[in-house]
């Protein structure tokens, strides 16, 4: 199939950057908006009184708020953003259906829109990481199609003919988000405002943690991988790794990821064997998320220097870190005996909580601050001391947070089940709660210091786009077809040469 | 190497059967954890003694489902000594076929409440849910005030009994006639207090739960 069709006009075709700039703007205000919201829900537990007695101010109402929020807010608008900048670039190619992608862009806001909207009022289906009700589902599921079709759409004209490792995660974020979301939010709807899932108990559970879980693989995980393996090998200015490693790594991390929800059901009412499945899978995950990790942080091998000069590598160094240590942690926790202590526990809201402050939101803060200069037509970000002033806030907020909630879950974990020697329980429940008040004070700091670094970085990226105010964007143009060389193999054994 | 590398450059370079094979390896997961279950009778099929919700505590579990008391309190002990000890007879799947959705919850900020029902009297509950620190005042639980001011709505409950029977749930003719009177005059908070003096003591009545 002749797919990369040779011009011989030098084309005058430029990148689409214009949708780019309004999901970086859109990331940037949810990321404030979500985790100021955390940060009221964590001072809330801290001082119950802080809910006011009002119903849409209450903890319980909007803690779906601060997930949803930050998740689908910030995760999806830089997630979004980043997969249209990554498939015009490693295609050479402008984005196909420029109005579709614009769709994307407020169809998403609009869903954002909706469901913080409608969930502090109760409007919830309950299912965590799933709240929005059946009309926002609806509308998820058709920005969600129209985000695939530009996708596919752009991947189909790329005038590279090999598909790029980060176009992979993408298109496995696509397809199997739009499985995970249609499958878990099937429901009867009784009103506007109300429906009853099609499951119930052990079944829900499971199809509900085969959702949650996989949320967490193909969007927190898998999307964010696409983003590193396009702007780690840019930033340490390196090829990646092993280019062959991080192809083995996907199809193992996609087809294993899949089986490992029920580890989030461990010694509950789901069938035995549906647990232990589960919790063979999440080991057997060890493999493909350290190598994944282990391949970003190799791809800095000849270039270390730059940790010392460049935030934006210094935030994907440590992201890669705590990818590596929140997977590796993830997978003990899925082994029964160690999941019987951290379950129900704040070791739970720890291991969250590494992954998304320290790998989601690391990656992204340091892809933001590779990609905005560029879609900004600027040749670096405004302030670097500020870059580095919120890596420090952050590191230092991410490290508080996940201490205090380790230190709080593994009191808990043994405060529960201790027995004294008359085989009594040691402890009521009450006294554990006590136990970790001081906990949820360090967890509250350190998610005020994260959310000031936010506030930094939405400073530092309006003052970056000051320019782009006030003149037109000069549009980046798409390289001229016969520029572009067939990429140089440097792999064992070496590829064979194509047949013509 | 036995596989060569031109198999891999074809799928390399083909955007369609990446897609496809993409979609073929995550479905296996599902399909092989999720389809056993609707089969399976321990699942699906109730406990001894267990029965869809009555008209009062369906309003009331809509209550709890709504207000996101699933963020602290889990619904399921586990088949743990120390769960048992402390909370009662371990969980059974047969307890839950009824739950739209199930609330078996991720985190405990406060105790599991799966066999809360006639732990304490009605009047405590009551009191507990308007201003929690009354009662514990080392508790950080939010008040709820506000469900002692609304009214249960009689035919918005009918319409839910009926959307849940076409799912599924054996409600008769009658239960869903005499709905609205059962609800007459009921606020949410004598629904919510109904749904939680009910929580998992059917099944220990019957003999259907398993002894700790």
């Amino acid at each position: 199939m002749a797919r990369s069709r040779r011009i011989s006009m030098p084309t005058k075709e430029s990148y689409d950057d214009h949708v780019i700039r309004l999901f970086l703007l859109a990331a940037a205000v949810w990321g404030v908006v979500g985790m100021s919201i955390g940060v009221l829900a964590a001072a809330q537990m801290a001082w119950p009184a802080l809910n006011f007695d009002i119903s849409w101010l209450t903890f319980s109402r909007i803690r779906a708020n601060h997930t949803f929020g930050v998740i689908f807010g910030f995760g999806g608008s830089a997630l979004m953003g980043t997969c249209y900048y990554i498939v015009q670039h490693t295609g050479h190619v402008r984005l196909a259906f420029g109005r579709l992608a614009l769709f994307t862009f407020w169809g998403w806001q609009a869903v954002i829109v909706l469901a913080m909207a409608t969930m502090p009022f109760g409007i919830t289906q309950a299912k965590e990481y799933a709240e929005p009700e059946w009309f926002i589902d609806l509308l998820i599921a058709v920005v969600w199609v129209a985000f695939g079709v530009v996708f596919f759409g752009t991947l189909a004209r790329r005038r590279i003919r090999h598909i790029y490792v980060s176009n992979w995660y993408f298109g496995a974020l696509i397809i199997a988000v739009a499985l995970l979301h249609i499958v878990n939010n099937l429901a009867l709807p009784v009103s506007l405002t109300k429906s009853y899932t099609i499951y119930s108990g052990a079944v829900d559970a499971m199809v509900q943690w085969w959702y949650g879980h996989n949320a967490v693989a193909f969007f927190l995980t898998g999307g964010f991988l696409g983003m590193m393996y396009y702007f780690v090998p840019r930033q340490a200015q390196q090829p990646l790794w092993s280019y062959r490693f991080s192809i083995v790594n996907f199809w193992a991390l996609i087809s294993v990821y899949m089986w490992a929800g029920s580890h989030h059901l461990l010694y509950t009412a789901l069938p035995d064997w549906v647990q232990s499945v589960g919790m063979v899978f999440s080991l057997v995950l060890l493999m493909p998320s350290l190598g994944s990790a282990a391949n970003g942080l190799l791809t800095f091998n000849g270039s270390w220097d730059k940790v010392r000069t460049d935030p934006a590598a210094k935030f994907m160094v440590l992201a890669l870190v705590f990818y590596a240590a929140s997977t590796f942690e993830g997978s003990m926790m899925a082994i029964k005996s160690v999941n019987s202590l951290t379950h129900y526990t704040d070791w739970t809201v720890a291991h969250v909580h590494s992954g998304a402050i320290g790998w989601v939101a690391m990656i992204t803060i340091g892809s933001l601050y590779a990609m905005a200069p560029r879609a900004l037509d600027r040749p670096a970000m405004h302030s670097v001391p500020a870059m580095n002033l919120h890596f420090w806030l952050h590191t230092a907020g991410l490290l508080l947070y996940i201490v205090s909630m380790w230190a709080a879950g593994v009191t808990e974990g043994l405060m529960w089940r201790a027995t004294s020697a008359d085989g009594s329980l040691t402890h009521d429940f009450l006294s554990s709660l006590i136990a970790v008040q001081p906990y949820y004070l360090g967890r509250l700091l350190g998610g005020v210091l994260v959310l000031s670094g936010m506030v930094v970085m939405a400073w530092n990226l309006w003052r970056t786009a000051a320019h782009a105010r006030t003149e037109v964007i000069k549009p980046i143009l798409v390289p001229v077809p016969e520029a572009i060389p067939e990429p140089v193999p440097d792999q064992y054994p070496p590829p064979l040469p194509a047949k013509s | 190497m036995g596989l060569q590398y031109k198999h891999w450059e074809k799928l390399e370079k083909n955007a369609l059967l990446l897609g496809v094979l993409i979609a073929v390896m995550v479905s296996f997961g599902g399909l092989a954890e999720i389809i056993p279950l609707f089969n399976d009778a321990q699942t699906v099929r109730p406990a001894p003694g267990v029965t869809p919700y009555e008209p009062l505590r369906l309003a009331g579990r809509d209550v709890y489902v709504r207000e996101g008391c699933y963020l602290c309190h889990s619904q399921m002990i586990r088949t743990l000594s120390f769960e048992t000890q402390r909370y009662g007879p371990r969980s059974d799947s047969g307890e839950f076929v009824y739950d739209r959705p199930f609330q078996w919850g991720s985190k405990r900020t406060g105790p599991d409440l799966a066999r809360i029902g006639g732990k304490y009297s009605d009047d405590w509950q009551r009191l507990h849910l308007l201003a929690p620190r009354q009662l514990v005042p080392a508790s950080n639980m939010p008040g709820y005030p506000w469900l002692a001011k609304a009214k249960i709505d009689g035919a918005d409950l009918t319409a839910r009994m009926r959307a849940l029977r076409s799912l599924g749930d054996p409600y008769t003719d009658a239960q869903i006639a005499g709905a609205e009177e059962a609800v007459l005059n009921k606020t949410e908070l004598d629904a919510l207090v109904a749904y939680l003096q009910g929580m998992g003591v059917k099944a220990v009545a019957a003999g259907g739960a398993v002894p700790p």
